[in-house]
């Protein structure tokens, strides 16, 4: 094992422009499916910030003792949609809209009975802010006798729900796309290493080397290259997160868990890249 | 140990390389394999190591049966062959005693005994000083032994030479010849072909010739060359 990982190592110190050359282009390939990942990642966190403000609202009619609605409370807070329930008094109601409706603070303080009905504010766990789980949620409210009305943006929500979709749909295909022609370049700059390499393979069978010894340098080889390759692109990444970050817009980065998915994708690809590049090579000599 | 029998080898693109050759070449011999460019010598030794797949007939070499070898085997086939060509066929980036050792690494050698054999097979063909040396700085004579002392290395039973003074001036040539003969000298068996008609008869060994794939002259088993030009 350790004359594989030796041969391997020797090819890098043997053909040093080659790997370079090799390490850069699978580096940028990956770093083109970083960048979209990058966006994908940003896009996904965009919707979800939005997702969190998907609120339905429930109003009191007037007159319901307030013990009926903390009881009625307990329960929905056991819904399993239901990430908080709050009640809003009519007061908290009147205190907010003077707070909030600034063009309308003259008004509200003249006012001389607060118009406002009391209600219930529900926020949705995370995974059920989507249109079918909040109207469902909305339609259990409305079964309450006290509740007037249920409101939550129907549109708004339709509409957010349609962008996650277009946006997990192109990601995908997308994603796909930049992921088939990394491996293409990453698998064409592979068998030019093998082809330089050919007349070595010759000799090397020719002295008896079994398939397998011939193999394994070579998957090795293409296993560091990916993995190489995979950690430059998460540099290259880092640098176009750090430029944007400065110059554009506030953008996250990915979690160590995704970064370590692209160096394994990279790693991945080279060993596979290398297995097919070699296996082909050798079943036509 | 080597050992044809009807032998016939079509090129892929039509037409035979090989007619229905047949001989038989004990342990230890020597035998010269001669006839022009194209008549087949090279041909005869890559059906020995298994490099092209026979077409009719059988080959057994040293108690494979070649002709229905599984590709598994073609490496155990082979470590049990030394073979030497016109062109060394050395890895450039790699000194003459890396070139050795390579052969011996490949064939899963225990590492702790490469240095030693690697260095008493160039002492043998002459070349322990140039160890270090990488194949350009050598002449084409001293990378010729280099080569002949990488297929001694595994210490084969046969060893296949293809032309191994093709490329060398006639000093080199002298040089690599005796090299051989001291090889075969020591017990193992050496196939070699050549066109070069001086050094065929300069010694007393086996000649076999083939002429547009068919084998026309056997010494082990025809008249003497010279007898049968004279009747």
């Amino acid at each position: 094992m350790s004359l594989v990982f030796r041969e391997a190592l020797l090819a890098f110190r043997r053909a040093p422009l080659l790997s370079t050359l090799s390490v850069t282009t699978i580096a940028f390939s990956l770093f083109v499916v970083g960048l979209f990942g990058l966006v994908a990642v940003n896009l996904e966190q965009a919707l979800r910030q939005v997702a969190e403000r998907v609120e339905i609202v429930a109003y009191v009619l007037p007159g319901t003792p307030v013990e009926t609605v903390t009881m009625a409370i307990g329960d929905i807070s056991t819904f399993p949609e239901v990430q908080s329930a709050t009640y809003v008094s009519e007061d908290e109601a009147l205190t907010r809209a003077r707070a909030e409706l600034v063009e309308f603070r003259d008004v509200l303080r003249e006012l001389e009975r607060n118009p406002l009905p009391a209600s219930i504010e529900l926020k949705l766990k995370p995974g059920f802010r989507d249109a079918e789980h909040v109207n469902d949620v909305a339609e259990r409210l409305k079964g309450f006798g006290f509740v007037d009305d249920v409101r939550f943006g129907r549109d708004w929500v339709e509409k957010l729900d349609r962008l996650h979709q277009i946006a997990a749909a192109v990601g995908l295909v997308v994603g796909a796309a930049f992921a088939v022609v990394a491996i293409i370049i990453i698998g064409t700059t592979i068998r030019m290493a093998v082809l330089q390499r050919a007349r070595e393979i010759a000799i090397m069978r020719l002295v008896g080397a079994t398939d397998g010894f011939v193999r394994s340098p070579f998957l090795v080889q293409g296993a560091i290259k990916g993995m190489l390759g995979g950690l430059v692109a998460i540099g290259l990444s880092y640098g176009a997160y750090a430029l944007i970050n400065r110059w554009l817009i506030q953008a996250a980065f990915f979690s160590h868990e995704q970064a370590l998915a692209i160096v394994g994708f990279g790693t991945l690809i080279g060993l596979l890249g290398s297995a097919t590049s070699v296996g082909r090579h050798l079943r036509r000599v | 140990m080597i050992k044809f029998t009807n032998v016939f080898k079509a090129f892929p693109k039509g037409g035979l390389a090989l007619k229905d050759v047949s001989f038989h070449i004990a342990k230890g011999e020597f035998a010269f394999l001669t006839g022009h460019s194209g008549a087949g010598k090279s041909t005869v030794l890559r059906l020995v190591y298994a490099e092209e797949p026979i077409t009719s007939g059988e080959v057994r070499v040293a108690g494979f049966n070649v002709q229905e070898i599984s590709r598994r085997d073609v490496p155990k086939l082979r470590r049990r062959l030394g073979i030497v060509f016109q062109d060394f066929r050395l890895l450039e980036d790699r000194t003459a005693e890396e070139n050795v050792a390579f052969a011996l690494e490949v064939t899963g050698a225990r590492r702790a005994t490469i240095p030693a054999r690697v260095t008493r097979v160039l002492t043998q063909v002459g070349l322990a000083v140039k160890a270090k040396a990488y194949p350009r700085e050598l002449s084409g004579g001293e990378q010729q032994r280099v080569a002949i002392a990488r297929a001694l290395v595994n210490e084969p039973t046969v060893l296949l030479a293809d032309e191994p003074t093709g490329n060398l001036d006639e000093r080199a040539t002298r040089g690599v010849f005796q090299l051989l003969r001291d090889i075969n000298a020591s017990g193992t068996a050496v196939v070699m072909a050549t066109h070069d008609l001086d050094l065929v008869r300069q010694a007393p060994y086996r000649v076999i010739e083939l002429q547009e794939g068919a084998l026309v002259y056997d010494s082990a088993v025809d008249e003497p060359r010279d007898q049968a030009a004279t009747t």
